[in-house]
């Protein structure tokens, strides 16, 4: 059983309408993984997440999760499987603690409520409705709801959007400790540093497919750059000329100099290189920062830099 | 409160002592474990319907607008019509003998149609029924925890409307049969009412059900029966009136508890249809997002 991912998602189609939501998207979780899904709004995300939460039927393609089919297995998943939608779900005016001890009757061997609250920052809020809660307040509850039933596998579907950073930082810790203790987290999020510090394996996707898949370190690791500042207008060919064979450089914006090793970190002669081109030509950098790339760097070099709706 | 192992914020794969397995990792108090280790699966049907029908009844009866809809209203009706002689409800009844039975016919549409057809159209909006539908409680689990919801309502309004009856003077004529009869009637009122509500629900946007179901009940209010009688009504109008969920509630109820039928067989075949009617309806048209 518990050789099997955690969610197994192969060629998924999913189409509204004449739009296509997903399209042709795979991906694997492993077991005891935090994997996170990142992708620009409308990139397919909450779609994908929803399809192996059983709301709704892939139009191809297969996903499994826990090894079951999420809508003909729904029952026997559904205990295992705890969920945080992106938003709403819960009564607006049912008290926080009420709220998660009526769910807590749903489970065998549930979190105790009063005890989940205080995990979630909420204890002074056991009796205030819902719908008095501050947005970040709300996120947490159903973040709590999400794990009241001791899951093996929960998705959070942009888990701490609208979190102040003391209630997110709280999440992350709790997103932590989960995995810590084999429970497997699949989230959703735009928020690279998110991504970066909780995810064992990231995906970006786009348009409904995958375009990265692989952990932070791999994603971010795989070129680094070099950035300097000098005056306008230097000679970039003769620049490239003089760096290792495979260098990219740029001048944006004026003054601003990058030089990228595509598939490779920056080594020692790279800025050996540069410095003495510099110095051939009477150039002083203002300044230069050798860094490896974020993943909002992949990130935007992979979906591009256009606002999406 | 049950003592719990508190870990605090736990840092990052924190566990408390050596990894325990097994039914007994969440003992009690002290027990070694770890804090989120897996320990799924679902509570039995039984305890999962309860606690959602406990829960949907503390939210219906803290509800004002609810309330004033499923009590206040039939109460009023209930003395005010019976103190002041507004009506003339003919011939062979005291008023109070005549309200009783329409006033609980209202109560069952009430509970069973307007406040159901409105709280589940917010719930549907609120993503409520969404969120349910990711928890261990199955659909049939959620629609039995509303049946149970409504019936237990009903039971409490028609205790209430009975008893200010009885303290306003009514003494029902009624047969030995009116014992099954009555519940009979109510219940399939109340599935004939629920499948319209949750057609309702299911398919308009909340603020269109609002107000379709107010709308429907003060219309149904006016010409199910249930102060006015039926027999005001132009003649040709009256047997349609009574085909009417209401129309058959109210005067089936009547019949029992006023003339002592034993039993109205066309009100209660007439409700029977439009409980067949409704339920399938909102069954094939239902749609819980």
């Amino acid at each position: 059983m518990s050789n099997t991912a955690a969610v197994e998602i192969s060629g998924l189609v999913k189409r509204y309408g004449p739009a296509t939501a997903v399209d042709g998207l795979s991906l694997t979780a492993g077991r005891g993984e935090v994997t996170a899904i990142l992708g620009p709004n409308g990139a397919g995300k909450t779609t994908t997440v929803e399809v192996c939460e059983g709301y709704r039927t892939a139009d191809g393609g297969s996903v499994r999760v826990l090894g079951r089919d999420p809508v003909r297995d729904a029952a026997a998943l559904k205990p295992r499987v705890g969920v945080m939608l992106q938003a709403g779900g819960i009564p607006p005016a049912v008290p926080a603690g009420e709220y998660l001890r009526t769910l807590s009757r749903f489970h065998v061997k549930p979190h105790d409520p009063a005890w989940l609250l205080d995990m979630v920052g909420l204890a002074s809020h056991a009796k205030t409705p819902y719908k008095r809660l501050s947005g970040g307040q709300q996120q947490r509850l159903s973040l709590a709801a999400a794990v009241l039933g001791r899951p093996e596998l929960v998705f959070l579907d942009e888990p701490t959007s609208g979190m102040d950073p003391q209630a997110r930082h709280a999440t992350w810790d709790l997103v932590a400790a989960l995995r810590g203790d084999g429970v497997s987290v699949i989230l959703t999020t735009h928020f690279m540093e998110e991504a970066e510090r909780l995810a064992d394996h990231v995906v970006i996707i786009d348009h409904g497919r995958s375009v990265a898949d692989g952990s932070p370190a791999r994603l971010t690791g795989t070129a680094g750059q070099l950035r300097f500042r000098a005056e306008a207008a230097l000679d970039i060919d003769s620049l490239l000329a003089a760096l290792p064979p495979g260098s990219v450089a740029k001048e944006s914006p004026a003054g601003h100099y990058l030089i990228e090793v595509p598939g490779g970190a920056v080594q020692p002669a790279l800025l050996a290189a540069v410095t003495a081109w510099c110095a051939d030509r009477g150039v002083l950098p203002s300044s230069l920062q050798i860094e490896s790339r974020t993943l909002e760097d992949v990130f935007l070099e992979l979906t591009g830099k256009d606002l999406r709706g | 409160m049950t003592s719990q192992p508190i870990a605090g914020q736990p840092p990052a794969g924190a566990t408390t002592g050596p990894p325990v397995t097994g039914p007994q990792a969440a003992a009690g108090p002290g027990a070694p474990r770890s804090t989120w280790a897996p320990a799924p699966g679902a509570a039995p049907l039984r305890r999962m319907v309860a606690a959602q029908a406990a829960q949907e009844t503390r939210q219906l009866l803290r509800n004002g607008e609810q309330l004033t809809l499923t009590l206040v209203i039939p109460l009023l009706l209930l003395a005010a019509f019976s103190l002041e002689p507004l009506i003339d409800f003919g011939v062979g009844y005291s008023r109070i003998d005549f309200l009783t039975p329409g006033v609980i016919a209202l109560a069952v549409m009430s509970t069973a149609f307007t406040s159901q057809a409105i709280a589940t159209g917010f719930e549907r909006r609120y993503g409520v029924l969404k969120r349910l539908g990711a928890s261990p409680l199955s659909r049939t689990g959620l629609i039995t925890a509303k049946t149970v919801t409504v019936i237990g309502v009903e039971l409490l309004q028609t205790i209430i409307i009975l008893l200010v009856a009885l303290a306003l003077g009514w003494s029902p004529n009624a047969s030995p049969a009116a014992v099954i009869v009555v519940p009979l009637l109510v219940l399939l009122g109340t599935a004939a009412f629920s499948g319209f509500a949750l057609l309702l629900a299911g398919t308009l946007r909340a603020e269109a059900t609002l107000a379709a179901a107010n709308l429907i009940y003060v219309v149904l209010l006016g010409i199910g029966g249930v102060v006015f009688p039926l027999t005001k009504f132009p003649r040709g109008a009256r047997p349609l009136l009574e085909l009417l969920p209401t129309g058959a509630l109210s005067t089936g109820l009547r019949d029992v508890l006023a003339n002592a039928a034993v039993f109205p067989v066309k009100d209660v075949l007439t409700l029977a249809v439009w409980a067949v009617v409704g339920v399938a309806l909102a069954a094939r048209f239902f749609r819980w997002e």
